[in-house]
């Protein structure tokens, strides 16, 4: 059944009769990033007015891949079961060259987290339940059909806004532009965009067809059913499967989003002609970022700072880890808890971030569309020996699925500690008495007292846990004990053997900078 | 510096009449091709990032000079 795009309710805004008060944070636009923004703020008793320029959720299937951490993060959000119960979990991927596999991977090998690997859910989807929650919140002011026409600051911003009853002005302290890819905003400051076209068209079909085909990520390097260089299988929920086909650049795009021509290319790959075209479109993909992304009193979050091709499904869920950075921190200087200052952490963790995501993004594309001469015959002869030596199939990069970087820092570390839960890195999730730990961490400072005795710090919560297996393998390594200081949005801020209340006050304040 | 650059190879006469051979009856497309997997191949057994740096390093030098 296509999904049904109900339009959301538009209310005149009270701005359009007389001034409204100046508001803490505005956000513009209510793609994923803008709504999970306005809940995350709102956890932490922050609220905002969100605008959109638009009445109905995303058109068509954008994003359909959600990364582990970007459940936990929507988990947090409210949202995390609604989205994994819809949704089709899947941790296996498979790589094709021609009718051979040549690699296969897994993203999540161990068990003992609460989040699967990854969820595949259409855009529509997470944003319909995204809006629901906002719409429930108190603390979230969601307004459709408010289109964003103009931004001025001067200590706090101004934006004016129209609608289908007439234009008003709407101050705040802090403007965060949500506003997609294309970002009006971005083109009022005047900012360039810097990074890289690739010249290659795709062809991105959504079809609904009955049939058991197994929950992976499959992948083909020349395959036999379609002339291009590259095609990609994935499954979503109601029955609809996610065909991208690579095109070449000569491709005419207004031709080939056409029935006539896309449904031929989709029965040779499904095999039969039992289905169904529910979206169409073709795409060419950049990967470009702003400078920086905190511009004084206006913020640039997710792809409005960043975009990436989707090939590792690192856009939208770069987007949510943009999102969990910011909460806290912008939460800590409206309420006068921290400096400004501490904005540029976003600024520096989250390009830190984003380039992470365009290396990965730019390596995978430049593997599937490799330039004429020596990268196509590096490519292909990686494919070619793939079949007769295993060290060449990792080599074969059809996208590196998104996982969270980890942020550089100096706090203090301990080397007897597990690498995977080092300062700067997102907390490894594990089982804890009836529940998980993830949901014990977040939203505030805690101390995460292991097989150690609790120091006295006041103004932080502690809690403790008697380490399991699970515990031990991912937080104490070699070590019995260990305490370690996390983030609201749950990364690892420090972490020692043996820490006085001293060490611990001083890592503290040292991360709220 | 790790990467070995002093003679290395027991038999270099006999390793150089090899790579030749191994080149046998190929087109030139096939020569590059084999070529590329040959770099691939002993590349992967070297491993060691730096010592695969230093190799880049040398392979390059002289490349950007004019002649
Ligand atoms: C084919 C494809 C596949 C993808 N697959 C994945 C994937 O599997 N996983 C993944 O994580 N990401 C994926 N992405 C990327 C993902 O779709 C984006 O990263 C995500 O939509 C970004 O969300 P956003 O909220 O920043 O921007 P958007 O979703 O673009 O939302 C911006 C919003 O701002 C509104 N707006 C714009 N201008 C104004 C204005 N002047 N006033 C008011 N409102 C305004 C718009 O109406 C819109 O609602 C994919 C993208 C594509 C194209």
């Amino acid at each position: 059944m296509p999904y049904d795009y109900a339009p959301f309710p538009y209310t005149a805004p009270a701005g359009l009769t007389e001034p409204e008060p100046r508001q803490r944070v505005v956000i513009v636009g209510a793609g994923p990033i803008g709504l999970a923004m306005a809940l995350e703020l709102a956890q932490h008793g922050v609220s905002s007015v969100v605008l959109d320029d638009n009445n109905v959720v995303s058109v068509g299937s954008r994003a359909i891949c959600w990364s582990k951490r970007s459940l936990e993060i929507l988990d947090r959000l409210g949202v995390g079961a609604r989205i994994t119960d819809k949704g089709v979990t899947w941790q296996v991927g498979r790589t094709f060259h021609r009718a051979a596999e040549v690699f296969c991977f897994d993203l999540l090998p161990e068990d003992g987290h609460k989040m699967p690997a990854f969820v595949n859910l259409q855009q529509y989807y997470v944003e319909q339940f995204l809006v629901e929650a906002c719409q429930a919140n108190p603390l979230v002011d969601l307004r459709f059909m408010n289109r964003v026409t103009a931004v001025t600051q001067n200590g706090f911003t101004t934006v004016e806004i129209e609608t289908p009853d007439g234009a008003y002005t709407l101050e705040s302290e802090y403007l965060l532009a949500c506003d997609g890819a294309k970002s009006p905003l971005r083109q009022m400051l005047g900012l360039e965009f810097d990074g890289e076209l690739f010249e290659e068209r795709f062809l991105i079909a959504d079809i609904e067809m009955q049939g058991d085909f197994p929950s992976e990520r499959r992948f083909w390097f020349e395959p036999e059913f379609h002339s291009g260089q590259s095609a990609l299988f994935h499954k979503q929920p109601d029955n609809i499967y996610r065909i991208d086909l690579q095109l070449g650049w000569d491709a005419d795009p207004e031709a080939e989003r056409q029935p006539e021509v896309v449904v031929p290319r989709i029965e040779k790959v499904v095999g039969h002609s039992d289905f169904r075209l529910d979206w169409v479109s073709v795409y060419s993909f950049q990967c470009r970022r702003l400078a920086r992304f905190v511009h004084d009193r206006v913020i640039f979050v997710g792809d409005s700072a960043h975009v990436v091709s989707p090939f590792g499904a690192r856009g939208g869920n770069g987007g949510l880890q943009d999102v969990d950075n910011l909460g806290w921190k912008l939460t800590a200087v409206l309420d006068g808890t921290a400096q400004p200052g501490l904005l540029d952490s976003y600024d520096r963790e989250r390009t830190f971030g984003a380039d992470e995501n365009i290396r990965n993004s730019t390596r995978a594309t430049r593997f599937m569309t490799p330039a004429d001469g020596v990268e196509r015959l590096f490519r292909n002869q990686v494919l070619a020996l793939a079949s007769k030596a295993d060290f060449a199939r990792p080599m074969i990069n059809s996208g590196r699925l998104s996982k969270p970087c980890v942020y550089p820092t100096q706090a203090p570390d301990d080397s007897r500690l597990p690498e995977m839960t080092r300062p700067g890195a997102v907390a490894q999730d594990a089982p804890v008495g009836n529940g998980w730990l993830m949901d014990e961490l977040g939203r505030r400072f805690v101390l995460l007292c292991l097989g150690s005795d609790t120091p006295e710090v006041s103004g932080i919560d502690v809690i403790k846990f008697d380490p399991t297996q699970m515990l031990r393998a991912r937080y104490l390594g070699t070590a019995d004990r260990a305490i370690y200081l996390i983030r609201p949005d749950q990364v690892i801020a420090a972490r020692w053997v043996d820490a006085d209340a001293g060490m611990i006050e001083t890592a503290l304040s040292a991360a709220r900078q | 510096m790790t990467l070995i650059t002093s003679p290395n190879i027991a038999q270099a006469d006999e390793f150089y009449a090899e790579l030749l051979a191994a080149h046998n009856g190929l087109s030139d497309a096939q020569s590059h091709a084999l070529n590329a997997q040959l770099v691939l191949i002993l590349a992967n057994h070297v491993g060691d990032p730096n010592t695969l740096k230093e190799a880049l390093t040398l392979a390059r030098q002289g490349f950007d000079t004019p002649p």
